[in-house]
């Protein structure tokens, strides 16, 4: 059963699958916190145009990939997060870019499965040399998104205080959108552009439902981003079916339960936590509870009579 | 207690501030001294975030000198506690409260950090001294609006400010929890000596904490004890046109500036 594994396509397959798999759990934690999600989605689409450029012009698709990503993370990092529009705006360069992709395409005249190769990824043709590609960029990531860590989570959540702490909070933004950009050119080869949600933003918003400490949230987005890559290149291997197909099955089988039942535990939680307040110190809790109720009737009931006595006084 | 040389937190001397070549002050002077609580008002566009804004070094004056603490405001001093008008956290924020106070303490640090007990125990004694240590390990967007306040007040608190800029603290907050909030920066204020700026749009619920209250309009600041800006002919002054200032039921109301 495990014999597969004496195949180096197969090892190339589980080398890769596993980098871009912790690579983009962390990548898409911070996607998923700072309401970027849509920019992720964006960026591998506008990927596609680059990589189907590079094939038109017989250089390795990778090259085409990081130069319109990371041309295209800047732009919407300079957009910056006030502007409402945002969103809009990157939906229009990302339609116009497919719009180009398609026409490059058109163009080539070769192998249609250098397109499907790009849309939906080809990880069991990875080779050697796509591995060694593959980790240098997610080492290069991983190393800048550990060095960056704690002003980028700050400023992710709270960035007005973050800037006033002097976080850097402008560039930062503009940084870690470039690092999505090498982390969807790096994906394409695993999943393709039409597919990174599975694998980016899939493991991230699911540890997110589940627990609230960033750092437990990061844990489970890599534990649940290797896992379905894992399975996958298993079940792929020993089937007929794409690897593909199976990552995003699993992303969607997990996040869809998850999401429909967290809000019973997330409420669980939140009563045990009173209970365990008020078990801690009873007397002072209950206390406080019915003064604070008393008050607030009293202040209402105060604001009613002001009201009556106003309207009674002569003028 | 006389003999102790009181040195101004805040200096400003003919300040103005131009955003977008609209002039939001003009000529402001003022001083604030250590240990004092002074309350900002004013309608809304005003200038009060702008000013607090200015003494953190993130709005530039066009004009004037800003002391804070002796020098130049610069970003990321901490001796500022700064807590900036709150939005109400999205229910599913996948944020501890423990978390939102840890970030003031080394949220601005390179790496990743090293959880340590020491770490641990600072941000404890910060959750104490709110009174969140019972829903410290809560989802912040569960939180009430109250509760969520005082996590702000805690991650402002933990580098041990000499100043802290609060801007609208009590808004979106009930009687009781308004009442609570106040009594808690008070007793801050009072227990650390350190210099208070809340930003209110309600002189009532501070009028027993307030020692000042900056009252800002068209561009210009009166300041001084409640009893001395809160007066018909002063606000009429400030804002340019009547304005009466009716005491009922000891509560102040300001009928006629549209606040």
């Amino acid at each position: 059963m495990f014999d597969i594994f004496q195949y180096s396509f197969i090892q190339n397959a589980f080398l890769a699958g596993s980098l871009v798999a912790v690579v983009a759990a962390i990548v898409g934690y911070f996607l998923v916190v700072r309401g970027l999600t849509f920019a992720g989605h964006a960026l591998s689409h506008i990927g596609f145009a680059g990589a189907a450029g590079a094939v038109l012009l017989g250089v390795d698709p990778i090259v085409g990939l990081l130069l319109f990503t990371i041309g295209a993370s800047i732009g919407i990092g300079l957009l910056g997060k006030e502007i409402r529009e945002r969103d809009i705006a990157i939906g229009v360069i990302m339609t116009f870019t497919l719009g180009l992709g398609l026409l490059f395409l058109s163009l080539y005249s070769g192998y249609a499965e250098r397109a499907y190769s790009i849309l939906f990824g080809t990880i069991l043709g990875i080779s050697q040399a796509d591995v060694k590609v593959t980790a240098l960029f997610g080492v290069l990531t991983i190393g800048v998104l550990l060095t960056l860590f704690r002003p980028l989570l700050f400023s992710s959540f709270d960035p007005e205080v973050a800037q006033a702490r002097g976080v850097p909070v402008r560039l930062l933004g503009i940084v870690f959108l470039i690092l999505v950009a090498f982390t969807v050119s790096m994906s394409v080869q695993v999943v393709g552009v039409l597919l990174i949600f599975t694998l980016l933003v899939g493991p991230a918003a699911t540890a997110n439902r589940i627990v609230s400490s960033p750092l437990w949230a990061l844990v489970i987005a890599i534990a649940l981003g290797l896992s379905y890559t894992w399975l996958s290149i298993f079940l792929a291997a020993t089937g007929t079916w794409p690897v593909s197909f199976y990552i995003a099955a699993l992303s969607f089988g997990v996040y869809f339960p998850v999401r429909l039942l967290s809000p019973l535990w997330r409420k669980q939680r939140g009563t045990a936590q009173v209970k365990d307040a008020s078990k801690r110190n009873p007397a002072l809790s209950t206390d406080m509870t019915v003064a604070g109720e008393q008050g607030t009737e009293a202040e209402a009931l105060g604001r009613i009579q002001g009201l009556t006595r106003q309207e009674e006084l002569p003028c | 207690m006389y003999s102790e040389i009181r040195e101004p937190v805040i200096e400003l001397e003919h300040v103005d501030i131009a955003l977008g070549g609209r002039t939001i002050l003009q000529d402001v002077g003022m001083t604030v001294n250590q240990g004092e609580f002074i309350v900002m008002l004013g309608p809304n566009g005003a200038g009060k975030s702008t000013l607090l804004k200015l003494l953190l070094g993130l709005v530039k004056p066009s004009g004037g000198v800003v002391r804070v603490l002796g020098n130049a405001p610069r970003r990321g001093n901490k001796a500022i506690g700064y807590a900036p008008q709150h939005r109400v956290l999205e229910a599913d924020l996948a944020l501890r409260a423990r978390d939102v106070v840890g970030f003031g303490l080394d949220g601005h640090r390179w790496g990743t950090g090293l959880p340590s007990a020491k770490r641990r125990d600072i941000i404890y004694h910060a959750l104490q001294e709110v009174d969140a240590t019972s829903f410290a390990d809560a989802p912040v967007g569960q939180l009430s609006g109250g509760e969520q306040q005082r996590l702000l007040i805690a991650q402002a608190l933990i580098t041990n400010p000499r100043l802290l800029l609060l801007d609208e603290p009590l808004a979106n907050l009930d009687i009781t929890h308004e009442q609570e909030i106040v009594s808690l920066i008070a007793q801050v204020n009072r227990s650390r000596n350190i210099a208070v700026i809340l930003v209110a749009h309600d002189i009532n619920p501070l009028l027993s904490v307030a020692d000042r209250v900056i009252y800002m309009a068209r561009g210009h600041v009166a300041t001084g004890t409640p009893g001395e800006v809160i007066t018909s002919r002063v606000l009429t002054q400030l804002y340019g046109s009547p304005v009466e200032v009716v005491q009922a039921l000891d509560r102040v109301f300001v009928v006629g500036a549209e606040t």
